[in-house]
């Protein structure tokens, strides 16, 4: 037992997770009032203990099925601790071999259209046990799935998915429950049953992955299996390559990120130290002592309102970047009072008024990649043009107050850099900042100039990913 | 160790029921485990999904009192701790000078400025000098600073006060304790390391179904079906203020105030502003729910 506790924590750490010591004890005293064999109080259990940011929820989960998931109530461990080890891997062998028996065997007995069809009704009345069975039943007939064979999980859910056709069953499920139905179902009705089917397969499908899963670990081992499963955490995913699913977590994720920078900015506007002495209200104050100056008034600085603008490139070289951008800015310009934003590819437009008075980021975003005017000859990146033109028309915009945030991958085409935009805005603003999403490797290497710009700015950061956002901010503040 | 407060997980979940509060497992465990390792909840998750009603809960379940700390920024010491009663101290110093003409001790004296009489005990301390059970609820932590997060790590570590004057004032019995946090900023890695992590998310559907049932009087099973089916339907929807389960609630008490058996798309448009609180949201679901299905 503990060296698996030891093993299971030692691959969360290399998930990425953050597992201190004194959680790794908490969690070892845990367990200790949890009965093993109630599976759920268990992984919510070592979760409590081991897990302190919902976002790392999900990599726990994947590390916890690997390695835990013979251990549910229906494989139950005899007494854990008085086993020793190789008895208990002998026990372990038995129980997949046993499991992979009963499945495979239910599994091959059954027709295809037996199977269909037994799923439809499991489906239909929402039976989890049976969805359960049914989904072992499939990964045994379809995927197909035989030891030792270099393949990833994926390539097995796809097999036994597209043999399923689950989405021809959805349509089936809709028109029986219409035909029962004793009255035509309304608009909404319809609606919320579909959406009932469609939780129902995804259960099906989380089954299925996890059936999988399950197979693939008797297979492979536990140390092997973890590893392919590794995942980046949120905060480590990079926005270049970021999944569908992904990019809403990171989204979620920029908004406490922006409220931070203003918190930040705001505390270290109250803990300033003191100004010089306030003359003249020193003495209005001394009034009421008599002339005594007993109470020294200080005149205070004034707080520092930052003004923010940035200019970001939206080009299909860093589309996937861009659109982060932009929701980026959104959330910045609820956070501050003056932000004004820019956006270019070859051409260069102002969007601030897009994003304003705008609730739906989503819009927001879509007016940008609509309505501005950032297209000058071919669409192609052409930093240098739209920094002059930037420089020709909105150079009276940066002042002293203000801090230019420029965003994009500097990857100019071989165009000319017009960086002396950059000489005369550093000059002028109060920092100058350049993130670029590529890895610092890639700096300068073909058409990049990024060192030409960053020679002006106060700082060039690389990021790629929320962590060197963060630290961006923290930088900033 | 003997004097645990609940036997085994199910029986916290059990206890909650009872209270008319519906635990999934995650929270019971917790629960249960917060009172086995002696260590406090931080709970975490959305507006509205019954962060603070678990702390009114469990207080109500165990049949102790409820402390609570509600945080905001520029919280401080004497707000959240303890304060010398400065004023009752100036009279004592007064009363002595009137009584006799300054001949006590000044160390005696002193000794009786710095005593339980001028102490005012603020939510932390009262927590730990109480003799009866008690729940101290510490709510939305995080709208506090940073640095004063740090006031309370002696406490949830080692539930103990330090007061200078005093000494150190230990726990005459071990409070439960739940941090809530809303999640606006990054907590200090101390002290989540001191605290049990619970991430309370939207209930499943059945779940809230249930609490929808069970809060609600009055309410048919069948139209609490549909509420939470819809519920469930508008939180896929990418909104900027997903409906919580206290304004699933609402909109349930007011459906059946309004004599509704049935919801209908019409019924549910007119009353989507109880579950959403943003004019665009509104707009959106209301566009989304009359859309015939896809």
């Amino acid at each position: 037992m503990l060296d698996l506790m030891s093993g299971f924590i030692v691959e969360l750490r290399n998930a990425g997770l953050p597992v201190s010591l004194t959680e790794n004890l908490d969690a070892m005293e845990a367990v200790k009032h949890i009965p093993i064999e109630d599976r759920s109080a268990f992984k919510y259990a070592l979760g409590a203990t081991l897990v302190k940011n919902a976002s790392h929820w999900r990599a726990f989960e994947t590390v916890f099925e690997v390695y835990f998931s013979m251990r549910g109530p229906q494989y139950r461990l005899p007494d854990a601790e008085e086993l020793s080890e190789d008895e208990l891997e002998r026990w372990m062998q038995q129980q997949m071999e046993g499991m992979r028996d009963r499945s495979g065997g239910s599994g091959d007995d059954m027709s295809p259209e037996e199977l269909a069809e037994m799923l439809y009704r499991a489906l239909m009345r929402g039976d989890e046990a049976m969805t359960r069975a049914m989904a072992r039943a499939a990964v045994g007939k379809y995927a197909g799935m035989e030891p030792g064979r270099p393949v990833g999980g994926t390539y097995y859910l796809y097999r036994t998915l597209r043999n399923l056709d689950l989405d021809s069953l959805l349509e089936k499920l809709m028109e029986e429950t219409e035909a029962e139905a004793p009255a035509p179902l309304t608009d909404l009705e319809r609606r919320l049953e579909r959406e009932e089917f469609e939780s129902r397969i995804d259960h099906l499908k989380q089954e299925i992955e996890a059936e999988i899963r399950r197979r693939l670990v008797a297979d492979r081992g536990v140390e092997a299996m973890a590893k392919t499963l590794r995942k980046p955490l949120p905060e480590d995913v990079d926005f270049m390559h970021a999944s569908r699913e992904e990019m809403v977590a990171i989204r979620k994720a920029i908004q406490p990120l922006t409220r931070k920078l203003a918190a930040r900015l705001a505390r270290k506007r109250r803990n300033k130290r003191r100004g010089p002495l306030d003359f003249r209200s020193t003495v209005r104050a001394s009034l009421s002592y008599g002339g005594v100056p007993a109470d020294p008034r200080f005149r205070y600085p004034r707080p520092h309102k930052p003004e923010l603008i940035v200019v970001a490139d939206i080009s299909g070289s860093v589309a996937a970047f861009a659109r982060f951008t932009l929701h980026l800015v959104y959330a910045l310009q609820g956070q501050f009072s003056k932000v004004r934003s820019f956006v270019f590819i070859d051409g260069i437009d102002e969007v601030t008024h897009m994003f304003r008075g705008q609730e739906d980021i989503t819009k927001a975003v879509h007016r940008v990649n609509t309505e501005a005017d950032v297209v000058w000859v071919d669409g192609h990146s052409d930093y240098g043009h739209a920094f002059e033109v930037f420089w020709d028309r909105w150079s009276s915009e940066v002042n002293p107050k203000s801090t230019v945030i420029f965003l994009g991958d500097a990857r100019n085409n071989y165009h000319s850099t017009n960086s002396w935009v950059l000489k005369e805005a550093a000059k002028k603003a109060r920092h100058v900042f350049w993130l670029n999403p590529e890895p610092r490797s890639y700096w300068d290497t073909g058409d990049s100039v990024i060192s030409e710009y960053g020679t002006y700015c106060d700082g060039v950061f690389e990021c790629r990913n929320l962590r060197q956002l963060e630290s961006f901010v923290d930088h900033l503040a | 160790m003997s004097d645990h407060r609940f036997g085994d997980v199910a029986s916290v979940r059990d206890e909650l029921k009872e209270v008319e509060y519906l635990a999934d497992e995650g929270i019971a465990s917790v629960v249960f485990l917060a009172d086995r390792l002696q260590k406090p909840i931080l709970v975490e998750g959305p507006a509205g999904t019954g962060k603070t009603q678990l702390a009114k809960s469990v207080a109500e379940m165990t049949g102790a009192r409820l402390i609570r700390l509600q945080c905001y920024e520029g919280l401080d010491e004497a707000k959240a701790l303890y304060e010398w009663n400065y004023k009752k101290q100036l009279l004592r110093i007064q009363a002595e000078k009137a009584s006799d003409d300054g001949s006590t001790d000044w160390d005696q004296l002193h000794d009786d400025l710095f005593s339980d009489e001028f102490l005012m005990t603020r939510p932390l301390l009262e927590a730990i000098r109480a003799e009866d059970p008690v729940v101290l609820l510490i709510d939305e932590i995080d709208r506090v600073e940073v640095e004063t997060e740090a006031l309370l790590l002696e406490i949830l570590s080692d539930y103990q006060v330090s007061i200078p004057e005093l000494g150190t004032m230990e726990a005459r019995q071990i409070p439960l304790v739940f941090l809530t946090s809303n999640n606006t900023r990054e907590l200090s890695e101390a002290l989540k390391r001191r605290c049990l992590f619970l991430h309370i998310d939207y209930p499943q559907m059945d779940r809230e179904k249930e609490i929808v049932l069970t809060k609600v009087e009055g309410i048919s099973e069948n139209l609490a079906d549909q509420v939470a089916r819809i519920v469930r339907s508008i939180r896929q929807i990418e909104l900027k203020k997903a409906p919580s389960v206290s304004e699933t609630l609402d909109w349930a008490r007011t459906l059946v105030l309004l004599g509704i058996e049935s919801i209908d798309a019409e019924q549910a448009r007119e009353t989507l502003h109880i579950l959403l609180k943003y004019q665009t949201d509104i707009e959106k679901a209301a566009k989304e729910l009359a859309v015939e299905a896809r």
